[in-house]
């Protein structure tokens, strides 16, 4: 951020010599004016409904009566006596815990094989790109229901060599791992940043290298690793912030229950439930809260943990 | 330079050669299969829409042994109110969200990005952070506002946000973009007695439309995909989305016409799918610029 159009607006500025107010206006107002449906958005629907919602996650609130004030009850509520907030936590830190690094994973090896002025690159590309893009819609919570349904194309396949695969839907034992399967198979974007991540190695570091004889995996572990730890470290973040957030599989696949036992009971479903099928909408808010927190506290630990790690070439 | 180690090393990338070859065409074999295997269940998802329904818990092969169109019939009308009047809403929503967006986003990323204030880089840092807060803490109460409006059950709740740059994303997209336009212009311009306003409209603008366009797409693209918030504020069903109609489809009549589901499902990705094939170079150097996380 320059300030170099200072000098510009000193001259109209400079013109007048009012009242205080009037010469802020002169100098601010543009600015100002431009910002107005922003700033009207930042307080009407962000600040002011993120507080309320705190005040509110201490209160009973039905939507119908005032809230009623009931200090930290809530928030102890989820941690002592609340076996479904338990089970929330843990299937989402399960599935943030393996979807995360499986889809990272599997998006740095293919930017990787990707990456060496391969033929065809924009045509596998596109195709890596595709589910990611498609992914969030229903219409694909819908067909994963089908591929992992008892009579289900994996099923189906899975048959050709005798085997009899369970409902995979409906067996709380792998029921998340169709989620954490939908997630990984939409490594595209984080794919895509990848790519041009590796695209700002200069390729002379790898000459270099490989004059001195080092191995293919010994350059990918010395060179390309290191130097891409920082869009490692971005992509960590802002997909286990989405990991953190993820709703509609989860929704569509249980039909809306979370189920079976609770397998599928995503935080935010949990959260929805509360909110609007019981409107529990004080407890609802808690529960917001402390998602804010749990996303705050990773963000900042992985921060935190990033200088010793992350390599920073400035 | 002698010539010893030289020839040394072409003799050594004769080697080379043979094994990048292999080493090439084996990543090739790798990533076709995985291109296959990727792909392979939205090919069969096309594939159930029209084949006869009988049919489709009986292969797992993509290719139907006969082309019949009667789903995309029986699913169309396969609920109270047609897929019709949920496409048109989704339309409706998605095209008014991105005007709302452009204007929006563009203003306040102008500000941002070009003019001079006080407390600029406060409100900047605001709008950053607004970037990082998971929108659960706002629903409450936000949901509490449009039910005094009077607004849930209309697109209000959906539409009017987007109107109010509520998708700060897209401000630091275009900030992103405004920035690499050389000021040289709008001093210039400045200079000739251009206000800010005919600057933004004049100069800006025009000179964006690739982040306008990669807006534009991505909010159809977010709003078209959007489940939960028309989840929440639009009950009656001749104001759903499609999105909505799949998830009652689902609910109503999935075990009986998987058909119908797998045809509406197929149509519901038509309009992502063709943003996907024309703008494809916008898509991937938007999410390459700014890292988005789809």
């Amino acid at each position: 951020m320059t300030a170099r159009a200072d000098a510009s607006i000193d001259i109209a500025a400079g013109r007048a010599n009012r009242s205080v107010l009037s010469r802020f206006w002169e100098r601010n107002g543009a600015g100002y004016m431009f910002l107005v449906p922003w700033l009207i958005g930042f307080f009407g629907l962000t600040l002011g409904p993120a507080l309320i919602s705190l005040y509110l996650s201490f209160t009973n609130f039905d939507l119908l009566r005032e809230p009623v004030w009931v200090g930290t009850a809530n928030y102890v509520r989820m941690v002592t006596a609340d076996p479904k907030f338990a089970a929330s936590m843990r299937v989402t830190f399960s599935f943030v815990l393996f979807s995360v690094p499986l889809k990272l994973c599997f998006a740095l090896l293919v930017a990787v094989a990707l990456n060496r002025g391969m033929r065809g690159l924009p045509l596998y590309r596109a195709v890596f790109y595709l589910p990611s893009l498609l992914g969030a819609s229903v219409a694909i919570a819908v067909l994963w229901r089908q591929l992992f349904a008892a009579d289900g194309l994996v099923n189906m396949f899975l048959a050709n060599f005798g085997i009899v695969g369970p409902s995979w839907i409906s067996n709380p034992n792998y029921s998340l791992w169709t989620l954490i399967v939908l997630s990984v198979w939409q490594f595209g974007s984080p794919m895509i940043i990848f790519l041009a991540g590796l695209r700002q190695i200069p390729a002379d570091m790898y000459e270099a290298a490989s004059l001195d004889g080092a191995s293919r995996w010994r350059q990918f572990y010395k060179i390309t690793l290191p130097l891409l730890t920082p869009v490692i470290f971005f992509n960590a973040v802002v997909q286990t912030i989405e990991a953190f957030k993820a709703f509609t599989p989860a929704f569509i696949i249980s039909g809306g229950t979370g189920g079976p036992i609770n397998s599928t009971l995503f935080y935010t479903l949990y959260l929805y439930q509360e909110a609007f099928a019981y409107f529990r909408m004080g407890y609802a808010s808690a529960l917001a809260w402390v998602l804010v927190v749990i996303v705050a506290l990773f963000t900042g630990f992985a921060f935190l943990t990033s200088k010793f790690w992350v390599h920073y070439d400035d | 330079m002698t010539t010893e180690p030289h020839r040394l090393s072409v003799v050594r990338g004769g080697e080379n050669r043979l094994a990048r070859r292999i080493l090439s065409i084996s990543i090739h074999a790798v990533l076709i299969a995985c291109s296959i295997l990727m792909l392979y269940p939205l090919i069969w998802m096309l594939a159930a829409s029209v084949r006869p329904q009988t049919e489709i818990f009986q292969s797992g092969s993509i290719i139907p042994s006969a082309i019949d169109f009667s789903s995309y019939v029986r699913g169309w009308f396969g609920l109270r109110i047609s897929f019709g009047t949920f496409f048109w809403n989704s339309f409706v929503i998605a095209t008014l969200s991105i005007v709302g967006n452009l204007i929006a986003c563009s203003l306040a990323a102008f500000a941002f990005a070009r003019l001079d204030f006080a407390g600029r880089r406060f409100w900047f840092a605001l709008m950053l952070g607004t970037l990082m807060l998971p929108y659960h803490v706002t629903l409450i109460p936000q949901y509490v506002l449009f039910l005094n409006l009077g607004w849930v059950n209309t697109i209000l709740p959906l539409v009017v946000p987007k109107f109010l740059a509520a998708d700060a994303f897209f401000i630091f997209l275009m900030v992103q973009f405004f920035r690499g336009i050389p000021r040289e212009l709008d001093e210039a311009a400045m200079m000739d007695g251009c206000g800010p306003w005919r600057i933004y409209w004049k100069i800006m603008l025009p000179l964006s439309m690739p982040v306008l366009a990669t807006a534009a797409i991505f909010t159809f693209i977010w709003t078209w995909d959007d489940f939960f918030g028309p989840l929440i504020y639009l009950n009656d069903m001749r104001s759903y989305t499609v999105q909505l109609g799949l998830r009652s489809f689902v609910d109503s009549s999935a075990q009986s016409d998987w058909g119908g589901l797998f045809a509406m499902s197929t149509l519901s990705l038509v309009p992502v799918f063709f943003f996907f094939l024309f703008f494809q170079r916008l898509l991937i150097e938007g999410i390459a610029t700014t890292g988005m996380k789809r």
